[in-house]
């Protein structure tokens, strides 16, 4: 048995199928993955994201430490609730985490890692933060939900402390605010408008049937992976992990090159990446023909060379299947991809997939 | 979970087998195999005059999540296919022993007792629930 979260009993209510998942036993579906995937796309849908691990930071030298830690800059962040998508690095440029900090005052920030990689993150995180006498404190009390889609914000509303209510509807996207005891931040992993929310443990599986009644759909992880694919979202340790860096894995926009003299971890091994002419394509695909792209599978580029699918699958949104993926450098928009011993015809594509309940590509 | 047919006979792999009065035979997979496929999205269907072996890859079924085979219970050469299931796969998550058989193949003698029937079959069901 894995670790449950407090919402576990509300998911074994609502008949989801469990699946262990980085150590947790979370919902892989309540029945049909692919109407709760639309249901995020056209309506509203929540999502127990309470397995992801909350950091608090503190510290007079704390965004010191965060301009020395991540590949972003946090001097970015300018007002308070602001939040900021970066990768923490290795020293070979390789990406030890993705995760999103939030600017919560002068000496405090909050971060969001990853739960398959929560253990390494905070070792590597505290041995960093020794020399800038940060604090350290992980937030395993509090629960985490994700409530996604165009109708998520009005339809979550009524749960947030009425003193707070009006402050958060009017929050930008990318921006967060404490309500009391609860961060809620108009962030998430699907693609649509919606709130992240940082709650107590006690007061999750209320909020979470609160939800449910006001007619919002519970998802399960296999439409958070869906959701995610056709927003172009990178995955940690699919798309990407410590022997990727984020120049290779589509995430050049997240690191930030000036102030050329900030010093941050990996900085000297992916500038050097950075001139290189050879450096691989991250890219989306379309399949051309019938089937399904999965992980792992080869693609080969006739007279260039051969790459791989970092994540693929079926796009319930689009009917046909998409993938995110690696392949050689060079100016081509064709590709094939080896599927049961067969080529399959791929078409090289703009992302996102789709953004907004939208369809952003040509199909 | 819904009552399983009586006229089928089933296998360890969740796969059903429905004589034929022609003495073809049909396949599909069960209710089981589709829930814990999830929805699927795209199913591989073999040729028609594919001869197949007992165990032999008779079709790929990919679900929103994953491919799995569809392996022959017994060997045979394929007769007709399921071309429904090329526009709409979810034929088989809606109806998995009726519009959602998937091939017919037309068969020689072969050992009924080597397949279950659909107590013998329910009964490795409730074992799989415990």
């Amino acid at each position: 048995m894995g670790s449950k979260t407090p919402l576990y009993d509300n998911h074994v209510e609502a008949g989801a199928r469990i699946v262990d998942f980085g150590g947790w036993d979370m919902p892989l579906h309540y029945g049909s993955q692919k109407e709760e995937h639309h249901a995020v796309r056209r309506n509203a849908g929540v999502f127990d994201v309470s397995h992801m691990t909350v950091v608090d930071l503190s510290g007079e030298r704390v965004r010191d430490f965060l301009q020395y830690l991540v590949a972003n800059d946090v001097a970015k962040l300018k007002e308070y609730g602001k939040a900021l998508y970066t990768c923490m690095l290795n020293p070979e440029g390789g990406v030890i985490d993705d995760l999103i900090i939030y600017f919560v005052a002068d000496t405090e920030y909050r971060l969001v890692v990853n739960a398959a990689t929560r253990e390494k993150d905070l070792a590597w995180i505290r041995k960093q933060a020794e020399a800038f006498s940060v604090r350290v404190v992980e937030r395993a009390e509090l629960a985490m939900i994700a409530v996604q889609g165009p109708k998520a914000r009005e339809l979550a509303a009524p749960c947030v402390a009425g003193e707070y209510r009006d402050s958060a509807l009017a929050l930008k996207p990318f921006n967060g605010m404490f309500a009391g005891d609860w961060f809620v931040a108009r962030t998430g992993y699907t693609g649509e408008d919606g709130w992240e929310i940082v709650l107590p443990a006690a007061e999750a599986p209320g909020v979470w049937d609160r939800l449910l009644a006001a007619g919002v759909q519970p998802c399960g992880l296999g439409a958070r992976d869906t959701l995610r694919l056709e927003a172009a979202m990178n995955l940690y340790g699919s798309d990407m992990d410590e022997t990727i860096s984020p120049l290779e894995a589509g995430l050049n926009w997240t690191v930030a090159w000036e102030p050329t003299d900030r010093d941050f971890i990996g900085r000297a091994a992916i500038e050097k990446q950075r001139e290189s002419t050879d450096r691989r394509r991250f890219v989306g695909l379309l399949l051309e023909d019938k089937g399904v792209l999965r992980n792992h599978q080869k693609i080969v580029v006739d007279g260039v060379g051969e790459g791989e699918i970092t994540s693929g699958g079926f796009s319930p949104t689009i009917g046909r299947s998409i993938a995110l993926a690696r392949v050689p450098a060079g100016d081509y928009d064709q590709a094939q991809v080896e599927v049961r011993g067969k080529l399959l015809n791929v078409r090289i594509v703009k992302t996102p997939f789709v953004r907004n309940g939208q369809v952003r590509i040509d199909v | 979970m819904s009552e399983l047919p009586g006229d089928l006979l089933y296998t360890n792999d969740h796969e059903w087998l429905r004589r034929e009065s022609d003495g073809s035979v049909t396949l599909g997979i069960t209710d089981h195999a589709t829930s814990a496929l999830g929805d699927l999205v795209y199913v591989e269907l073999p040729e028609v005059g594919q001869d197949i072996d007992a165990g032999g890859e008779m079709a790929v079924v990919e679900s929103v999540k994953a491919a799995s085979d569809v392996y022959a219970p017994v060997a045979g050469s394929v007769v007709a296919v399921n071309e429904d299931l090329s526009d709409d796969p979810e034929k088989i998550n809606a109806d998995p022993y009726g519009d959602g058989w998937i091939v017919r193949m037309k068969i020689g003698d072969f050992d009924e007792s080597e397949l279950m029937s659909p107590d013998a079959y329910q009964q490795l069901l409730d074992e799989l629930d415990d």
